[in-house]
């Protein structure tokens, strides 16, 4: 077996995370599959640095760990409030873009 | 599990341009593999939070064994311990903050919408998955000369001279992180808080609910915060549970159980009775 | 001396800015300091050509260059003056008619409370006129021009309570618009022809252009000459224009702004002696007008207006002489002088009758006057004896030379401009002997009006009648003291160039035919209106005798062509704004409209469908990324 493989299974992944983004409405499923997609690409990082043989891939799955941390403290955070304020976590009803 | 990765790395590592790694690793990756596809879609399926969140927990301890495999080694364990430990438990938190049993309804209600994502997922993914095997990487150098003088001294090495600058930043990040965090769930107090003389003075004054609130549950039956009380007619009084649980649609109501349990046992009775008011008649 | 052409201006500029500055404390002194400053102008002048006759030849022209106006490479307007021996004619005639007229107003305009106000308009006349023929280029000429304009139009509109004078004023303003679009317009074909529009090197370098741009520059030049000095077809605002006060008529419409087209062309020489198509132009437009105005001047009632007539034909005369070219310049300026005397004499004249008369106008209501008003019978007399050409008074010499020099034209064209001429001067004898008839001869036709005042006609005071004595004294001298040895032509020769026409018919023929159509004039005017009483309420005449009156539908005509031509080009072009270019405005602005609320729907704020929309763009990322790979 190649290591492609690994991609394959990278990019599957992504793409079930993205879905998920669009279909589901519940914000904390949604931040769930953008964390899914996160790990998607690291999986991918680290199967890079394998491949060429240098760490460096490593280093950037550890960097998107670090911000990803960061962004699911700000992410949720703002879903509490978001539904302390409208009693409701659905993507749907924060929709006050529309005219 | 680490070692059986560990096996794998240290197989990968013995030539420094391989084109195929052990058949170990293969059988590991299409079973974990198979695993980590059915967990994701299960989280974008699953009605309830809960579920996608326990979902979504074991694919990324899969793709830490995948890592291990990989020969990060140090990523793994802080695939485990970050995500799996750390992130998903706080998902887990909020899950349960904002109401563990309420599903959602996987309904659409853009139209549309499903359509669109599914065109576009299954394109970008038939795209992407036909660019990786436009890339032709058949042989791989592998990690056997980077993680020589161990992984994670490597990354050290790394992240302390390449990264240094990076590594700093991302500490401002994580400040900047949790101070946003604070700012948006804590909410300042404007005015002073009613000690409890002027809460009482303002029951009094406004004069609805003197008394305390009637307690929840049936007693002798059930005694759970989520059950209201009943009248002496037999009908739920709101008055009895919490708000917040009525706001959630997270009231059980037994009316109706205790009314035909009334119902059941007056017809018991009446059985019993009817006989010995038969046998008086009689 | 040369520094002394700037006060010519200045004296008057000066006056006009104090008298329309200083307010009601000027009301008791304001007529004498504005005739003051227009006699110190004459002095100065009169210096200047006393000086300019102690010179010859080349040395006669003066330069004074005052200033740079606008100093920019390339282009470089100057406020420079130019005395030469056709200036020095202009600015004696200017100041010397501009200062008896002054008098004369003095009397004139005595009961007008608004008087101080008029001697202000009336210098700043005189500065603006002086500046027009003192201009050493065309950029300062246009600003006298202007200036004048400006001054026509508020000495036209003096009386300004009246709507017809209003009205006059306003008509003048904007007929001679038309006339200085032409001269800026020639101005900016001199500067792109010529890369100045100074005199010297303008007139210098004829030769240098092409004819083609010698001719649009000559038509643009006659365009204006058309519109200040009344020839057809600009020629319909001087009838009205004598709303305004006689001595304005006297100065303004008659001696000196309306001859400003012939200083124009006459300046020009250069320009039009290289235009043979020009010059054709502006002869047939001197003799159209010069027709057109003596039949004008036949019809009306108004004497005022039918001097204005006989002012627009005299003119025409000027502008045919001018038109025939070397031939003519000398004589166009000499009638214009003479021309300048009898004119401005007989408005004056035609001003102290009504001034006995109670402003009334209209000659049939007139009659027998002589008795009453012996000075101005006498002065009026002489100055129509000069006008029709009476043998050795002023207009017989200057309209005999126009005459032969029209015959000397040559060929088809000079016999047909020789018979116009001589049939101009033969109704010129008829219309000034019928409103000499009218005015003073006959039974007395004045009724008393709707209030019962008679008219008392009496003698104008002296500051009136001693303008008119001077006017009159020029009237009869003039022209025999300019013919005698030809002085007037070798004084101007060496501006305007001079070229003796040899005409077909001897002199002596020229002036016989011109004697039997004067007799043939004067005879038939005494027939209508001499024998016979003349009644007080015009007879309904014939239809050329109605057309005349109303100045042969010169108003009609415009009124139908421009005004209702106008008004229906305004009205397709409202139509096409509307339709077409709005059509098109709102076509797209309806379209953009309508694709808007189209597109507007793709933002309909649901977060997932903006995620949608960009995954999908991912995607097509990807997909080109692939193809560029793959090409």
């Amino acid at each position: 077996m190649n290591p492609v493989y690994y991609l394959y299974l990278a990019s599957l992944l992504f793409t079930i995370g993205a879905a998920g983004v669009l279909i589901r409405r519940n914000a904390i499923v949604v931040f769930m599959c953008v964390e899914l997609m996160l790990n998607a690409c690291n999986l991918a990082f680290v199967t890079f640095s394998r491949l060429h043989g240098n760490l460096d891939g490593q280093i950037i799955a550890f960097f998107t760990m670090v911000v990803a941390a960061a962004e699911v403290v700000v992410g949720l955070a703002i879903i509490v409030s978001v539904f302390r304020s409208r009693h409701s976590a659905s993507v749907d009803d924060a929709s006050l873009m529309k005219l | 599990m680490s070692t059986l990765a560990a096996s794998a790395g240290s197989l990968a590592s013995v030539t420094s341009a391989a084109s195929a790694t052990s058949t170990g690793e293969a059988i590991q990756f299409w079973i974990l593999g198979t695993v980590a596809v059915v967990g994701a879609l299960c989280t974008i399926l699953m009605k309830k939070a809960v579920h996608s969140a326990l979902s979504l927990a074991g694919t990324m301890i899969v793709l830490a064994v995948f890592y291990l495999a990989n020969g990060a080694y140090f990523l793994g364990v802080v695939q485990i311990i970050v995500y799996t430990g750390a992130i998903m438990m706080l998902f887990l938190f909020v899950v349960m903050l904002v109401g563990v049993t309420a599903a959602d309804s996987l309904k659409e209600t853009l139209k549309g919408q499903r359509w669109l994502a599914a065109l576009c997922g299954v394109g970008f993914g038939v795209l992407l998955i036909a660019g990786i095997g436009n890339a032709s990487l058949n042989s791989f150098t592998g990690l056997g000369q980077a993680n020589a003088g161990g992984n994670v001294e490597g990354l050290a090495a790394l992240l302390f001279t390449k990264y240094v600058f990076a590594f700093e930043i991302t500490g401002a990040l994580l400040i900047t992180a949790s101070v946003g965090a604070m700012l948006l769930t804590h909410r300042e107090r404007t005015e002073r808080a009613m000690t409890q003389r002027e809460m009482a003075e303002e029951r009094v004054r406004k004069g609805t609910q003197l008394p305390p609130l009637p307690a929840p549950g049936v007693y002798a039956r059930h005694n759970a915060v989520d059950i209201a009380g009943l009248l002496p007619d037999g009908t739920a009084s709101e008055l009895t549970v919490n708000k917040t649980l009525k706001a959630r649609g997270q009231i059980r109501d037994v009316s109706n159980e205790a009314i035909a349990d009334l119902k059941a046992l007056e017809r018991r009775s009446a059985e019993r009775l009817g006989r010995d008011e038969e046998e008086v008649n009689s | 001396m040369e520094n002394l052409i700037a006060l010519l201006i200045a004296a008057p500029l000066l006056g006009a800015a104090v008298l329309l500055c200083g307010g009601r404390r000027l009301d008791r002194v304001g007529h004498w300091l504005g005739t003051l400053l227009a006699a110190v102008s004459f002095v100065v002048g009169v210096v200047l050509f006393s000086d300019m006759l102690g010179k010859s030849g080349d040395g006669r022209t003066l330069h004074q260059h005052l200033f740079s106006w606008i100093p920019v490479e390339g282009f470089q307007a100057d406020i420079a003056f130019q005395l030469d021996q056709l200036s020095m004619t202009f600015v004696l005639l200017i100041t010397g008619v501009g200062t008896l007229i002054h008098i004369y107003s003095i009397g004139y305009m005595e009961h007008d409370e608004r008087r101080r106000r008029f001697f202000g308009y009336l210098n700043l006349f005189l500065a603006a006129m002086l500046l027009l023929v003192l201009a050493d280029n065309y950029l300062l000429l246009y600003m006298g021009w202007e200036g004048v304009g400006l001054a026509s139009y508020l000495l036209i509109g003096f009386w300004q309570h009246k709507p017809s004078a209003a009205t006059a004023a306003k008509k003048a303003f904007l007929v001679n618009r038309v006339g200085d679009m032409g001269l800026s317009i020639a101005i900016m074909l001199m500067f792109t022809t010529f890369g100045t529009f100074a005199f010297g090197p303008v007139l210098g370098s004829t030769g240098d252009a092409t004819e083609g741009k010698l001719t649009a520059i000559g038509l643009m030049l006659l365009l204006a000459a058309c519109g200040k000095s009344a020839q057809v077809p600009l020629q319909s605002w001087l009838g009205d224009a004598m709303e305004g006060p006689t001595p304005v008529s006297a100065l303004i419409h008659a001696a000196t702004m309306v001859t400003a087209g012939v200083y124009l062309i006459t300046r020009s020489g250069a320009i039009f002696n290289a235009a043979p198509d020009a010059q054709l132009v502006v002869v047939v437009v001197g003799a159209v007008t010069l027709l057109f105005g003596a039949i004008v001047g036949c019809a009306k009632d108004d004497i005022k207006k039918a001097l204005a007539g006989s002012t627009m034909s005299q003119i025409g005369y000027m502008i045919l002489a001018a038109g025939l070219g070397p031939i003519g310049y000398v004589f166009a300026i000499m009638h214009l002088v003479t021309h300048g005397f009898f004119k401005a004499g007989l408005f004056l004249g035609a001003g102290s009758v009504m001034h006995g008369m109670n402003d009334e106008v209209d000659m049939r209501k007139y009659g027998g006057l002589r008795k009453y008003m012996p000075v101005t019978f006498v002065t009026f007399g002489l100055g129509y004896l000069a006008i029709i050409g009476f043998p050795g008074l002023s207009g017989f010499f200057s309209k005999d030379k126009i005459i032969e020099a029209a015959f000397a034209k040559g060929g088809t064209e000079g016999w047909i401009l020789g018979a116009v001429t001589l049939l101009g001067a033969a109704i010129t004898a008829f219309y000034m002997t019928r409103v000499m008839l009218l005015t003073f001869f006959g039974e007395k036709r004045w009724q008393p009006d709707e209030k019962g005042n008679a008219p008392h006609p009496h003698e104008s005071p002296r500051s009136m009648t001693i303008p008119m004595i001077l006017l009159a004294v020029g009237s009869v001298f003039a022209g025999g003291f300019f013919s005698i040895g030809d002085r007037f032509v070798h004084w101007l020769e060496p501006v305007t160039g001079y070229h003796h026409g040899e005409a077909p018919v001897s002199a002596a023929t020229v002036t016989g035919a011109t004697m039997v159509v004067l007799v043939l004039g004067v005879a038939l005017a005494w027939l209508m209106y001499g024998r016979k009483p003349v009644p007080v309420t015009a007879p309904r005449g014939s239809l050329l005798t109605r057309a005349a009156r109303r100045d042969l539908l010169q108003d009609d005509f415009n009124h139908v062509v421009l005004v209702r031509g106008g008004e229906h080009l305004t009205r397709s072009l409202v139509y096409v704004d509307h339709t077409l270019v709005d059509g098109v405005v709102n076509g797209t602005a309806a379209s953009f409209g309508g694709l808007s609320g189209r597109l507007r729907k793709l933002q309909n704020g649901y977060a997932r469908t903006y995620a949608v929309s960009m995954f999908g763009g991912t995607a097509v990322l990807i997909a080109a990324t692939l193809l560029m790979r793959a090409v």
